[in-house]
């Protein structure tokens, strides 16, 4: 920015900015969102750490192995790495201002973040059940803390998702809702970016140990 | 790409920046369906050595999220004028100082500290 200095009063130099600042309302949203974004990158590299500490300290528990199901790990990986695409879609949609398009894409996305939320709640309902509760070990408790964190974010992305859809149906597709799902769809493409290292460093890493 | 009705959104790289192509969408979605793939083929198999299979889905990872970062975040240099990418980068550096030293020290704690009679008392 350019600062001139005015001397209007002799030996009294008064600075002020001469280009018109001109600051559209949500101009600055979405770097401000991805900076809130990079913050919650720092809680997860911290429950990343505490696993990566804590993830060898079974307290003579069950293990990774006796607990995992790859499998069903794999199916869930799908389920979210869908639900990215579809999201996708969903923005490509909205660029071409077909809201039932967009709907139906959030809608599909919406489905899949259930399904992989179900799913997860269905292991980890089978682990508590089996004894593995997040009191048992450290490596249970920082599995836990790790991983329903994520959990978490998935079941807030979802709230979300169905608020922005009631939104764009009362609305329609107004500047403001675009900026919405514009964040949204960082915030969800972002939950697979940390998933990516949930199942390599949890799942894939600790059935390797 | 974008319509015109929405040029101011257009001016400040709103629209734009993150919707990419269709093309865009499927090329990383089939990246990443095949980074995804291949780790958890490799440790499910067992067909490799336990430290190397390690190493490799480590890479898979990495590749991954840059995969992800470029075709879903619509990450590059040029957005918010490089904000986006001076916060990541910082971001990365922050990460890594905190996971690579707390699992340096910590690591250092547990071989140093670790009482005589280790086998069921620890925590």
């Amino acid at each position: 920015m350019t600062v001139a200095m005015g001397t209007i009063k002799a030996g009294e130099p008064v600075f002020y900015v001469v280009d018109e600042h001109e600051h559209p309302e949500g101009s600055s949203t979405q770097l401000g969102f991805w900076i809130y974004l990079m913050s919650d990158c720092l809680i997860f590299a911290i429950l990343f750490a505490v696993y990566g500490v804590l993830g060898g300290r079974y307290a003579a528990g069950p293990a990774p192995k006796d607990l995992f199901d790859l499998s069903l790990v794999a199916v869930n990986t799908s389920f979210l790495l869908l639900s990215s695409l579809t999201y996708g879609f969903a923005m490509l949609s909205m660029q071409q201002n077909r809201v039932g398009a967009m709907q139906a894409w959030l809608v599909v996305t919406g489905l899949f973040g259930l399904a992989f939320l179900g799913i997860e709640l269905t292991e980890f309902a089978h682990m508590i059940h089996e004894g593995a509760t997040p009191q048992r070990s450290a490596f249970l408790s920082s599995f836990f803390t790790l991983v329903g964190t994520h959990g978490l974010h998935v079941t807030f992305g979802l709230v979300w998702l169905v608020t922005l859809m009631v939104q764009v149906k009362r609305f329609g597709l107004i500047e403001a809702n675009r900026r919405r799902l514009v964040c949204l769809s960082m915030f969800w493409h972002f939950l697979d970016v940390i998933w990516i290292g949930v199942f390599t460093f949890v799942y894939l890493m600790g059935t390797l140990r | 790409m974008s319509s015109d009705v929405h040029a101011h959104a257009d001016a400040h790289g709103l629209a734009d920046d993150h919707a990419g192509t269709r093309s865009g969408q499927l090329i990383g979605f089939g990246l990443s369906v095949v980074l995804t793939a291949i780790p958890f083929l490799l440790v499910m198999s067992g067909s490799f050595d336990k430290q190397v299979t390690a190493l490799i889905i480590m890479a898979f990872a990495a590749v991954q999220v840059v995969v992800h970062m470029i075709f879903f975040l619509h990450m590059n240099t040029k957005a918010e004028g490089g904000w986006s990418m001076m916060a990541l980068i910082f971001t990365i550096i922050m990460v890594v100082i905190a996971l690579s030293g707390s699992l340096w020290v910590m690591h250092h704690l547990t071989t140093n500290m670790m009482p005589v009679h280790e086998m069921g008392s620890t925590p």
